[in-house]
């Protein structure tokens, strides 16, 4: 049954591209959201399956691709992405029926996204490398395409698209160097071959070829210092793209570290999981900073999404150090959390983005400067994007506590471990999720607080109206599923537990007892969320009750409602209340030097004196510092280059004479 | 009893009073008075001055923004009936011209002692 | 939920004992936070030559507090409402799942290091969007501030209390507690004074005290956390203020059990339940006028130097830890 769903989930989103680049303008949006959904439906069905009953299924065919064929095979490590992609793609195709109601997108445009999808679907059950690299580059190729949707109307967007492009084609060929060298070495392309044959394969090139697909997995992952087209690529795309991008697309990196290090190679050593931990660290810490100084709601999102995949990534590389080190039931568990807290963000991330583009689409920007107030104008959407602000921020009760509950145990438990090194991970990793739990707070208070509640700071903020049922109802889908999986985790673990069970590690189920809370089997370590919140409903109503029913006379029962309380002021305006970037300026002030913001202050006296100001301006903005200090010498020394070698070919039929001349003779005399 | 001071025009001898009284001599904050930053949080209002132009819409803003049940305390002679202002250019009035007045404290500036003693009566210490 | 309320029936006959322990935990909370507020307001002022108001005073303003009028700033939504009453179920939860008065787990399956915390933070949070909804120039700056200083002493916090748990093997907090009872030897262990050094600091952070932040100041400027709860009146500014002195008699609790842990009830029963309540009396007390003490012979930091406080309350957690696992 799980091939047939799987396959015709496939079907559904091919034919939904296929749909929306052929109907007439009215229909094909529909059509194509319908297809989708279905396509999710039935690929959720499949993986579900996959991950339910454990069993695995693969397909080969030869016709599809020449010489090498098609192998598509779905274990429950792909089938748990496979599951999550079709999760955040269902909310998604509902959202895009309304998304694009106001300006119908193109044929393209409306075909990319189930493309799209169709690859994101397509990847983890890849089995061979031709077909991994094949599956691998139509997901770049479509994801391209879909981010590039607003390449007209905006220049940002084309700025973004190159970064993109460049980013992730760099890691796609050391992706490919990397499985090729693999496959020539293990006798064969398809994954069980290499798999079968891992243990003949020598250390030196082992580990290359992980290193190698480490960096490209990672810069698909968005680690830092790879990570710098997602802060770009992200805001720029269209919102659901960009919710599939972050929801979806990002975790296929981590499956491929975990694919290949794991499943394929079998484990390897611990230098190369501690590798993938420090990773972790620096992009979660680098992440949440960002995340807490950016005022764009997209650009925010981005770095948070950075910020997580640490995290996932921290768990991933501890659970391979522990399973390298010989503690196989405690990196099943490690590896569990990572899992667990991937599928969470997949869920909150997605229902964020799409909160994102209700803001865009509703109040024309995305400048959190510029919004505020939006809670009354849009209270729905002010629900759903908080449930995954709250969620994202780890509060008790929602799906990021649970996960982040359970890295914290496991890598609390770690520490029991002999090896200095992973006991020096774990702790960084231990910080590491302390001090990105804060500074999450505090972005995500800063996007729900300055973006929703207050006065409106602009124009089309004041004008804002609530968004349509469909994008309502995707978003509320996914913040559903972060409130559910906040109260009863433990109905999911079960499941994602199979997924673990992948290459070395042995999976976790012998670590966790089951139940709906989460509670580890060896110690006496547990939480069950749906007690703490019904603890916290029971507080609040008795609170709740006491002040109601406390003696009062009849005048004063109600609430009152007053002006602002603005010191005395008579002139109370929504220019005087607090904006993002002035919310962010005490931490960024902190973390100045991480951050490096740029400072620019202008003053402009009066004729008359020196004392006297007339203008004064003040800008400031927060570059990556990375891309400063990593990526723009590297394309400047690429652009110097460049221009040095413009003066070569001058135009001279004489001088390219010289130059075949001069070439024919230095080949003779190496070869001679 | 806690009360938001405002100064509606006085000229600062009613402040000097007042810090005195919460002062180690007087202390008026053992019998429960206190002050407070935001009107929100009070029980009434502490007003020094007579009350010019310019704070007569602040000060009927900041009683607007005080809870029920409050009072107002008019204190020193300006604030009570005008006092050394009375008439004057840029006057307002005196508190009771603007908002209802409760206690009035006189006195030009009225003593530390007598404050305590008025913000006593309202504690019921 | 359900579920596991049944299978707690049915497993544990003691269920009413422990629910009416948390019960008492949670009152003791209430009355106790603020009359501790009442004790270092009385230290602070004997200390400057004053009578100051009378320890109870505090509760006196709750009760006149919740009779008066509440008022809401005309756009604020629903937050703004909700806030007040987050805060106080979130610190009453916390009050109800740490082992305060009995070391006795209270509700199995809660009490644990991260739990703790991230409640704290739930009310933090809430706190600090109440402030963002009046949309006010103040409260806003209060909330950005607060936020600040939270998003770096809650991982101190966090990492501090990590440096008991991986003493003791386990997260969970009456775990640590009993653990540390039957070993009296780990309290003068180096880990242990370096993680008591940083949870002064982050008790005194998060309960808005000098130096961090001045609790009575009137300069809006100046203020950290008194410039979020500007605008609640009557009884949403007494939810408000029982829910910020509970944090701080919570803290304080975990702060006096955590490290010296004698006189918490181990063993169930009615007189040592007693015996627990008095002795966390005692110890709050204690530190909590060592606390007002500081406070009145100290200055309060410049803002932008409390980061750094914050930050060596950081590393002194980390040290901790560290000095932990070489030590073991
Ligand atoms: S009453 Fe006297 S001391 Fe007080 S403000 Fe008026 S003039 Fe100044």
């Amino acid at each position: 049954m799980s091939t047939a769903a799987y396959f015709i989930g496939l079907g559904a989103a091919s034919a939904a591209a296929l749909l929306g680049a052929v109907l007439p303008a009215r229909r094909r949006l529909l059509a194509a959201a319908v297809l989708s959904a279905a396509a999710c439906l039935a690929a959720l069905v499949g993986a579900g399956d996959v991950l339910v009953s454990g069993h695995a299924f693969s397909v080969h065919t030869a016709q599809v691709l020449p010489l090498t064929g098609v192998d598509l095979s779905l274990d429950p490590l792909g089938a748990l992405f496979v599951a999550a992609t079709a999760v955040v793609g269902l909310a998604v195709s509902c959202y895009s029926v309304g998304y694009g109601v106001h300006a119908t997108p193109s044929r393209i445009a409306t075909a990319t996204l189930p493309a799209f999808l169709a690859t994101l679907l397509l990847v983890p059950a890849a089995a061979s490398v031709a077909t991994f690299m094949v599956a691998w580059e139509l997901m770049a190729l479509t994801s391209l395409l879909a981010l590039l949707t607003d390449h007209r109307r905006r220049r940002e967007t084309r700025d973004a698209a190159q970064w993109y492009a460049a980013m992730t084609h760099i890691g796609a060929a050391a992706i490919l160097l990397g499985l090729v060298l693999l496959a020539a070495h293990a006798g064969g392309q398809s994954f069980a071959a290499i798999a079968a044959h891992r243990r003949q394969l020598s250390l030196p090139l082992t580990s290359v070829v992980f290193v190698l697909t480490l960096f490209g997995f990672a810069s698909k992952a968005g680690a830092v210092p790879l990570h710098v087209w997602l802060p770009r690529a992200h805001p720029e795309a269209p919102s659901p793209v960009s919710a599939l991008m972050s929801g979806a697309m990002v975790n296929l990196g981590v499956y491929g570290i975990l694919r290949v290090g794991e499943d394929l190679l079998g484990g390897g050593e611990m230098w190369w999981w501690l590798v993938v931990a420090a990773l972790g660290v620096v992009s979660a810490v680098f992440g949440a900073l960002h995340a807490a100084a950016s005022t764009d709601t997209k650009r925010l999102l981005a770095y948070s999404t950075v910020d997580n995949v640490g995290l996932v990534l921290i768990g991933v590389g501890a659970a391979g150090a522990l399973a390298a080190g010989g503690q196989q039931a405690l990196a099943g568990l490690v590896l569990l959390a990572a899992l667990f807290h991937l599928v969470n963000h997949a869920l909150f991330k997605g229902c964020l983005f799409l909160g994102a583009g209700a803001l865009q689409h509703a109040a024309g920007t995305r400048d959190l400067d510029r919004l505020g107030g939006l809670a009354r104008k849009m209270p729905a959407t002010a629900i759903f994007f908080g449930a995954g602000a709250l969620s994202i921020s780890a509060l008790p009760g929602l799906n990021g506590f649970a996960s982040e509950w359970l890295l914290f145990e496991g890598l609390l438990q770690g520490f029991a471990s002999r090896s200095a090194v992973t006991v020096a991970a774990l702790l960084a990793g231990v910080a590491t999720l302390a001090i990105t739990g804060g500074l999450t707070a505090t972005a995500f208070v800063k996007a729900l607080g300055v973006g929703f509640l207050g006065q409106p700071r602009s124009e089309g903020a004041g004008a804002a109206r609530e968004v349509g049922p469909s994008m309502l109802i995707g978003m509320g889908f996914l913040a559903g599923g972060c409130v559910v999986l906040g109260i009863v985790p433990g109905v999911v673990l079960p499941v994602i537990d199979r997924a673990t069970t992948a290459g070395l590690v042995a999976g976790a189920s012998r670590a966790i007892r089951p139940g709906l809370g989460l509670a580890l089997a060896s110690v006496h370590s547990e939480i069950d969320p749906g007690l703490l919140v019904g603890g916290l409903l029971v507080a609040l109503v008795v609170a709740w009750g006491a002040v109601r029913l406390a003696p009062r006379s009849a005048e004063l029962r109600s609430p009152r409602r007053a002006a602002a309380w603005g010191c005395g002021r008579d002139l109370q305006t929504a220019r005087m209340e607090i904006t993002a970037t002035s919310f962010a300026e005490p931490l960024q002030r902190v973390f100045a030097d991480v951050l490096r913001p740029d400072h620019d202050l202008e003053v402009t006296h009066t004729a008359e004196s020196r004392y006297f100001p007339e203008a004064i301006t003040f800008h400031q903005r927060v570059d990556d510092a990375v891309e400063r200090v990593v990526y723009r010498p590297v394309m400047a020394a690429v652009a110097w280059w460049g221009h040095l070698a413009r003066r070569v070919p001058n135009g001279s039929v004489h001088r390219y004479l010289a130059f075949g001349f001069a070439t024919l003779v230095l080949v003779l005399v190496v070869l001679a | 009893m806690q009360l938001r001071h405002v100064d509606a025009g006085s000229c600062n001898g009613c402040e000097i009073e007042i810090a005195q009284a919460f002062a180690p001599v007087c202390d008026a904050g053992r019998f429960g008075a206190r002050l407070v930053a935001s009107p929100r949080h009070a029980d009434g209002l502490l007003v020094t001055g007579v009350v010019t132009k310019n704070m007569a819409v602040p000060l009927q803003m900041t009683f607007e923004a005080t809870p029920r049940p409050r009072v107002v305390v008019a204190c020193g002679d300006c604030a009570v009936n005008g006092g050394l202002f009375a008439g004057a250019y840029g006057v307002a009035g005196s508190v009771h011209d603007v908002v209802p007045v409760d206690v009035e404290i006189p006195g030009c500036p009225p003593e530390p002692s007598e404050i305590t003693e008025a913000l006593r009566r309202l504690t019921g210490r | 939920m359900i579920g596991t309320l049944a299978t707690l029936v049915a497993t544990s006959p003691g269920l009413l004992a422990r629910v009416g322990a948390s019960a008492l935990q949670v009152v003791a909370v209430c009355v106790g936070g603020p009359l501790l507020l009442g004790l270092m307001g009385k230290i602070r002022s004997r200390a400057e030559g004053r009578v100051g108001p009378p320890i109870t005073q505090g509760l006196l303003d709750l009760r006149k507090l919740v009779r008066k009028e509440a008022i809401r700033a005309e756009h604020t939504s629903a937050v703004a409402a909700l806030a007040p009453l987050v805060l106080v179920s979130s610190a009453a939860l916390c009050a109800a799942i740490t082992p305060l008065v009995t070391a006795r787990p209270v509700i199995a399956g809660g009490a644990d290091v991260f739990a703790v915390v991230y409640l704290l933070l739930m009310g933090s949070v809430a706190l600090a969007l109440g402030g963002l909804d009046a949309g006010t120039a103040f409260g806003g700056m209060g909330s950005s501030r607060a936020m600040t200083v939270g998003a770096i002493s809650e991982p101190a916090l966090l990492v501090a209390v990590l440096a008991l748990a991986i003493q003791a093997h386990t997260s969970n907090l009456p775990g640590i507690v009993n653990a540390s009872l039957s070993h009296p030897e780990w309290l003068a262990s180096p880990q242990r004074l370096l993680a008591l050094a940083a949870l002064v600091v982050v008790v005194i952070a998060e309960t808005g005290r000098i130096p961090v932040d001045n609790p009575s100041t009137h300069l809006e400027l100046t203020m950290i956390h008194e410039a979020m709860i500007l605008e609640y009146a009557g009884p949403d500014l007494a939810l408000v203020t029982v829910g910020e002195a509970m944090r701080l008699g919570l803290l304080l609790g975990l702060v006096a059990n955590l490290f010296f842990p004698w006189g918490i009830d181990a063993s169930g029963g009615g007189l040592a339940m007693l015996v627990g309540l008095v002795a966390l009396g005692a110890k709050t007390a204690a530190i909590a006028a060592s606390v007002a003490l500081v406070e009145v012979s100290t200055a309060k930091l410049r803002l932008f130097r409390v980061p750094e406080l914050l930050a060596g309350g950081f590393v002194l957690a980390a040290v901790a830890v560290t000095t932990g696992l070489v030590a073991r």
